[in-house]
């Protein structure tokens, strides 16, 4: 057996009793790496002489009896938006393209604490604006199930390193699906936990109030444990709960207890937007939930197509003012003779950001500007909270919610780029649960006729991430 | 399809306001692709939220005050180590006011 076939767990808990090596499973990656990624382009950058050195130490410290933490030895990628003091942050921007942080996100420290190693950081859409990876201005991404086809967005580079076995798990972030949408079209798991229980500390920002970090994995128990390393209160993120409001607790340990009385929402009206073969697939799972004993409720979420709509003005407001930072001024790239100070700001910020990002900061700006900001940005919240209504409501009648993640499997390299508004629509089943908050998964339910992975979703009620992980596990050990 | 939602004068004004010298050619472009955007978001008119609370963040969390004490801060030389333009202590800019002989 090849290391690399291991999951985060097993290797986890191979290198801890010593009978593998945190250095052998590094090499092993980093071999995977040479083979296949000039080819997938998943990596931004990559540590291969300090991902060693770090591993050889894990190893001698378990040889010495000594203690370790929980991803002892693993492997990982993390998406290029996290700020690390090691190598770049770019977020895919000729912005940021030499920018190197002078601290480390939380999320960054929580995983060196637990003595992952940091092998490398991952290819997004730039500023995590994007549902493909496409509009990263540094490189170009494929989905290594077909390398035609994209490997959704934006924590493409992420998704596309956990699926070709490049990395044991990554992270990504997830402002409207950009974990959960490139986990369904490669084929392998990704969270986005509640808003609130990972601190955004160091992730560069682009929605505030809908970011949120969140690991890609091989399969649940991994997911579990990434849980368990990088959830809990932060005092550098004022919006990471606390735990009087949100206990912690070992999602890892309890994952194989199954919900018993489950309760499945399902919402027929959503089905209608997908690919026939999606839906079969999601409705073979609500089979196999059935077969469990799972009681199938069918409910309504009458706002839940009033979320794109929602979402791209709420999202672009957020950006126009988060991306305000980036003036040429403090760091970043300046254009080259500015007349004055002015065209500072104006000609860096035009030159080096990208189209999409560039189209948000302006449908952001004209939604908050004076005579606008009732008619779209107000109007918005309001539809966010209807939005929020609807989950609530839902999860009175149910333990969770079941439905595709994305209407189609992966989608060909250049089919949405040339209409912004058809590209903003593939995010049509992911993007409500950040704007009410809860949690959700996407987890592999099958193939279409193509050989293309598709992705099965499970929403869970706000902090509820025990429950959810519960669920998605009974749903992969009976498939 | 009626008149555009933002027209060329109104994209410029917003380029000014979002601080992007964009040119003629993205103008024209962003007028036609953010009007169709616009366009698309109409539907939220469909929903009557006349009694409808505006929802800001999910968080049952207002403000979160901490005790004043002061810890390290950056520094410096990191505060200004990725700046495109500074010397050992500052951040270098074009001037940003004339010079009026006042001084």
């Amino acid at each position: 057996m090849n290391l690399t076939d291991l999951t985060a767990l097993q290797l986890r808990n191979g290198i801890k009793n010593g009978s593998v090596k945190s250095a052998d499973a590094t090499e092993a990656v980093f071999e995977q790496i040479e083979k296949h990624d000039a080819k997938i382009g998943a990596f931004l950058d990559t540590f291969k002489k300090d991902a060693l050195v770090k591993a050889k130490e894990i190893d001698e410290k378990i040889g010495k009896g000594e203690p370790v933490g929980a991803l002892a030895g693993v492997p990982m990628a993390v998406k290029d938006n996290m700020c690390t003091t090691f190598g770049t942050t770019t977020c895919a921007s000729k912005m940021l393209k030499n920018f190197r942080s002078p601290y480390n996100a939380t999320v960054i420290e929580k995983l060196l604490a637990a003595d992952a190693i940091i092998i490398g950081k991952t290819n997004l859409d730039e500023f995590a604006m994007g549902s493909s990876t496409e509009n990263s201005d540094l490189k170009k991404t494929v989905n290594p199930w077909d390398s035609s086809r994209v490997p959704g967005g934006s924590s493409g580079g992420s998704a596309a390193a956990v699926a070709a076995k490049m990395c044991f798990a990554a992270m990504g972030s997830d402002t409207g699906g950009s974990i959960r949408q490139p986990a369904s079209f490669c084929g392998v798991v990704g969270l986005k936990p509640t808003y609130g229980r990972v601190s955004r500390y160091g992730l560069v920002a682009y929605g505030s109030s809908l970011d949120q970090i969140g690991p890609l994995t091989k399969n649940i128990e991994d997911c579990a444990l990434m849980l368990n390393v990088i959830a809990g209160h932060d005092e550098k993120d004022s919006t990471s709960v606390d735990e009087k409001m949100a206990p912690l607790c070992d999602w890892l340990e309890k994952i194989n207890r199954p919900v018993t009385g489950l309760k499945i929402a399902v919402v027929p009206q959503l089905f209608e937007g997908a690919d026939g073969e999606v839906v079969n697939a999601i409705k073979s799972a609500v089979e196999v939930y059935k077969e469990l004993g799972a009681e199938i409720v069918e409910i309504k979420m009458p706002h839940f197509e009033y979320a794109i709509a929602a979402y791209y003005l709420i999202a672009t407001a957020e950006a126009s003012s988060n991306l305000a930072r980036y003036d040429g001024v403090h760091y970043g790239y300046r254009t080259a003779r500015p007349a004055d100070y002015i065209e500072v700001y104006t000609k860096s910020r035009n030159e080096a950001l990208g189209a999409e990002v560039k189209r948000r900061i302006m449908l952001g700006t004209y939604a908050l500007s004076s005579g606008y900001y009732d008619a779209y940005y107000l109007k918005a919240l309001k539809v966010r909270n209807l939005i929020r209504g609807d989950f609530t409501a839902a999860f009175e009648k149910a333990d969770c919610i079941i439905m595709p993640t994305s209407p189609t499997t992966a989608f060909k390299i250049g089919e949405k780029t040339a209409d912004p508004l058809q590209m903003y629509l593939s995010d049509v089943y992911t993007i409500a649960v950040n704007l009410a908050g809860v949690p959700a998964i996407s987890i592999p339910c099958g193939f279409d006729k193509n050989k293309l992975p598709i992705g099965l979703q499970i929403i869970a009620s706000a902090f509820a991430e025990d429950k959810l992980l519960r669920i998605a596990r009974m749903f992969e050990k009976a498939d | 399809m009626g008149p555009k939602k933002i027209d060329i004068e109104q994209v410029k004004q917003v380029a000014k306001l979002a601080r992007l010298a964009l040119s003629e050619a993205e103008i024209a472009q962003f007028a036609v692709q953010l009007s169709a955007i616009l366009e698309y978001v109409e539907k939220l008119n469909q929903l009557d939220t006349a009694n409808v609370e505006p929802l800001a963040h999910c968080l049952p969390v207002n403000n979160c005050f901490r005790d004043d004490v002061i810890k390290p801060s950056l520094g410096t030389e990191k505060t200004i180590s990725n700046a495109p333009d500074k010397d050992e202590q500052f951040f270098i800019v074009p001037k940003i006011l004339e010079d009026t002989g006042d001084f």
